[in-house]
């Protein structure tokens, strides 16, 4: 039925588009004196069914399903939901749309076999009544475009008001966006610390998030404090970033200034393979190659070395912010003004001493400004940490021991757990908007400290 | 010269020129060492990703292989009714059909019957099963099929389990080792390329997995992802580009974008799973909630790689059109955009690649589920392929370490191909002005 609509609606539109075009093309036949294109007068038509039609159609999809939803569920006989929760009802859902999906497991209630007949039923009038809809007013929408051509009518201007209005929508989408993130994290880290009181999430020693499943279990009052898992994912982050820094640092400065135009042009894309592969595949191959290539390394040299350690993880995250790393340098050794090349090798410095003492000193504010960025990368890198390092949070800076991270946390709390109302799942949306908090300030100082350089030299 | 002749006595020219030359020494010994830092630097970077790429080559070539073992099936009426086809015993009448390829072994024994029904592959009976489903006149008849073995048998005519271990750590036992050896030598077992792999869904068992429902899924997610991103980018990037008035207003949009590019992509998983699933109440595990999350951040690199198009059109072009009394509107969209669509659609192409891998906000909004069959449309439960990597990589069957490389390079051949593209468009296409 949906289908079906979209169709309405393209066809619609491109009726609008005909009939003003060929109206136009006759008044002008006629020998009026047209205002706009005839093109133009088709579009407007076009343009004034698409663009108020096609905001119904997905509007109406986004809120039929909780809309027909909570009709059924009250729909249903009294009492039939006395003493459930909100998961038991949604199970009762679940199962009732199950059931209208034609998957009957068992033999359920009558009530629940009527309930899904009705929600069959209200679907099928739902996506009638979305026909009706766009068929009344795609016509009388075309009806009205059609009685405004004449030879005076602005369809131009017309169009590109529309035009404009759906290219500001467009880049308002990217605010909507942050605003987005920014009210969901809020929303349910507020919902968390209702249940855990802020002080101890912010200086609590102890991750250990288990909620007690019945009511009398013994020891398994969880423990909300991030500060083992955000020492955690500093260990990582140093070890990734030991690995990265001199790696891209000197490459950077091979490639800026000693390396021919040739060795350049193949170095530098092959580097950018190293950006360019997905962070599932690091991960695997942390754990397939590097751990216990670790692993094997410290019991020859008598060392006991975690299966999971963060030297795995941080050292193939550092591997993955190598280009990052050298990239951003290159671009900030290249900005440093010819002037000063020129100057310091004039006076009698080798290039090695030119790039040690002239140039490498003035590009280091750019340099940690990219520096800074790798920092947020690896702050926020998922799938490395989540595949290669540990799920217990212990505070520790050994980084043979396995740590965990806050990404790891995020996603081991929210995989497999669709309730919202427990502090286990809310405290993953209190980590992310500590997460995000931590990587905004980062990124923000980092934009500002490259931005400004780079306006030093300019 | 006056200077030269001038000079104080006692001093001789070479003294100096030696210090320099000493010193010139040792400051070029040092721009040597700087160097060859920078060279080693490289080359550690270089190893890393030939240890990459050839540790994945190394374990994942031999998945693309399945051994598969060639069978006379007697398909007898006793076990196999046509009036209760979907019940019929079709275990037993393989089992017996292999017992009496190995000529010392009897299936009386329910131990001895149940160790060769090991070999084959779980999905065998369900091949059977459905031939003869298909066409039940071939009950009583004796066909001959081709069926995959079990995964350890797999790994073991893969070399993959050594003989020379000791038994008791061995998954297959020294028995079971000389039944495959006496098939082998009949000739039965082959190893053709693994279509399953691309034909199949997940499953539990690693010799019948395959990637086609990641394949799927990543398709439908990728095509909604396109859907969203490309029009909205290439919108907001026209707008801000060409039309926006430079005030406070577009600044704060143009700090958005860049910042939104640089969120980390699990709190677009948090936003996904808040926004889209708990509050639109859209499903959990389907491909569009997966591609509206992917869209949401591929939009940034669309709009920047939009942006840097734009700017390279040169004004000159803008201006003639202008001249010739086109509106704004007019120049940008039939003067300014043709030529700025090729950059445009390389930074698009790049945009996806990027979200063909991106695997963490997937996870979040489910897209991990074991799913043993193709999604038929984007509302169906699927899995991408990254996710589809990463439920494999955590299996303990020893059958998909070699399975997830395989995975592995069928996403890397992916991503070559389409920066392939990109880098194709971006040298036919592009003008330099």
């Amino acid at each position: 039925m949906t289908g079906f609509a979209f169709l309405l609606l393209l066809m619609a539109a491109i009726l609008g588009y005909m009939l003003n075009r060929y109206a136009a093309q006759s008044v002008r036949a006629g020998g009026g004196r047209f205002h706009s294109l005839t093109g133009y007068h088709g579009m407007f038509s076009a343009l004034l069914v698409l663009v108020p039609v096609l905001t119904i159609i997905l509007a109406w999809l986004v809120l039929q399903g909780p809309l027909i939803d909570r009709m059924v569920m009250g729909g249903l006989p009294q009492g039939a939901l006395q003493g459930l929760d909100t998961g038991g009802r949604q199970l009762v859902l679940a199962e009732i749309k199950s059931i209208a999906g034609g998957r009957v497991f068992g033999t359920p209630e009558d009530w629940k076999l009527a309930a899904a007949d009705r929600l069959v039923a209200l679907r099928e009038t739902s996506g009638w009544l979305l026909v009706v809809v766009v068929a009344v007013l795609g016509l009388s929408i075309i009806a009205f475009a059609r009685s405004r051509v004449s030879a005076g009518f602005r369809a131009r201007q017309g169009v590109e008001r529309i035009v404009s209005g759906l290219m500001i929508f467009c880049s308002t989408v990217a605010v909507f966006t942050t605003v987005g993130i920014i009210l969901s994290l809020t929303f349910e880290t507020y919902r968390f610390f209702q249940a855990v009181p802020v002080s101890e999430f912010l200086f609590g020693t102890n991750w250990e998030p288990q909620i007690p499943i019945r009511a009398d279990q013994i020891a398994a009052e969880g423990a909300f404090g991030w500060l083992p898992v955000i020492l955690g994912t500093m260990v990582i982050t140093v070890v990734a970033l030991v690995v990265a820094i001199p790696i891209g640092l000197l490459s950077a400065i091979y490639l800026n200034e000693f390396a021919p135009g040739r060795v350049r042009s193949v170095v530098k894309p092959v580097l950018e393979i190293l950006a360019g592969v997905p962070t599932v595949v690091y991960g695997f191959f942390a754990i397939l190659v590097v751990a216990p290539a670790i692993r094997s390394f410290g019991a020859t040299i008598d060392i006991d070395v975690a299966p999971n350690t963060a030297l795995a993880a941080g050292g193939v995250m550092g591997i993955m912010l190598i280009p990052f790393i050298s990239s951003f340098a290159d671009d900030a050794l290249s900005a440093v003004p010819q002037a000063m090349r020129d100057g310091s090798l004039g006076l009698g410095a080798t290039r090695g001493e030119m790039m040690t003492t002239v140039l490498f000193p003035a590009a280091l504010p750019g340099i940690v400004g990219g520096i800074l960025l790798a920092v947020s990368r690896a702050i926020g890198e998922t799938m490395i940490v989540v595949m290669a390092a540990g799920l217990m949070a212990r505070m520790t800076i050994n980084p043979l021991d396995s740590v965990t991270t806050v990404t790891v946390q995020i996603v081991t709390l929210l995989i497999g757990d669709t309730s919202f109302d427990n502090p286990k799942t809310l405290a993953a949306f209190a980590l992310g908007m500590m997460l995000f908090l931590v990587t905004l300030v980062i990124n923000i100082f980092a934009l500002r400290i490259v931005r400004k350089y780079r306006e030093a030299y300019d | 010269m006056t200077d030269v002749t001038n000079r104080p006595p006692g001093r001789t020219p070479n003294r100096a020129s030696e210090l320099v030359a000493a010193s010139l020494k040792r400051r070029h010994a040092k721009q040597a060492r700087l160097k060859w830092l920078g060279m080693g630097a490289i080359g550690i970077a270089f190893l890393m990703l030939f240890i990459l790429v050839g540790s994945l080559v190394s374990t994942g070539w031999q998945a693309f292989t399945q051994t598969h073992v060639t069978l006379d099936v007697y398909v007898d009426p006793d076990e196999i009714e046509a009036e209760d086809l979907p019940r019929g015993d079709f275990d037993d009448v393989l089992v017996d059909s292999l017992a009496s390829m190995l000529p010392e072994v009897g299936t009386e024994d329910r131990a001895t019957a149940r160790s060769v029904a090991g070999i084959l592959s779980n999905g065998a009976q369900f091949m059977l099963r459905d031939l003869v489903v298909a066409n039940p006149s071939l009950i009583g008849e004796t066909i001959t099929m081709t069926v995959p073995v079990s995964d350890p048998y797999d790994q073991l005519n893969k070399g993959l389990i050594e003989r020379a271990t000791p038994e008791a750590l061995r998954r297959v036992k020294d028995n079971e080792i000389a039944w495959f050896d006496t098939l082998a030598e009949q000739g039965a077992v082959s190893k053709p390329f693994n279509w399953a792999l691309f034909t199949n869904a997940d499953s539990r068992f690693p010799e019948l997995a395959g990637l086609k429902g990641a394949l799927v899924g990543s398709f439908w997610a990728l095509l909604v992802c396109f859907l969203i991103s490309f029009p909205l980018g290439i919108g907001a990037a026209i707008y801000l580009e060409e039309f926006a008035p430079k005030n406070k207003l577009s600044d704060f949009i143009e700090v958005n974008i860049n910042n939104l590019a640089a969120v980390p992509s699990v709190v677009f998983g948090l936003l996904a799973l808040a926004v889209f699933i708990n509050w639109f109440g859209l499903p959990r595990s389907v491909p569009f909630v997966g591609g509206l999350t992917l869209a949401l951040m591929t939009m940034p690199t669309i709009i920047i790689a939009t942006r840097a198009a734009l700017k390279a059109v040169p004004p000159s072009i803008r201006e003639a059109a202008m001249g010739l009394g086109a509106s704004r509107q007019q120049v940008v969209f039939q003067h300014v955009l043709p030529p700025a669509m090729p950059g445009i659609l390389t930074g698009t192409i790049i945009g996806l690649a990027q979200a063909l891998g991106e695997t963490a906000p997937l996870l979040l909004i489910g897209m991990n589920a074991f799913i043993t069959s193709a999604a038929s449309g984007p509302f169906d439960s699927a899995t991408a392929l990254p996710t589809q990597i990463f439920i494999w990589a955590d299996s303990p069957e020893r059958g998909f370490v070699s399975r997830t490389s395989a995975a592995i390079l069928v996403l890397l051949g992916f991503l070559v191909a389409m920066n392939a593209v990109a880098i194709f468009l971006r040298q036919k296409f592009q003008r330099k002005w």
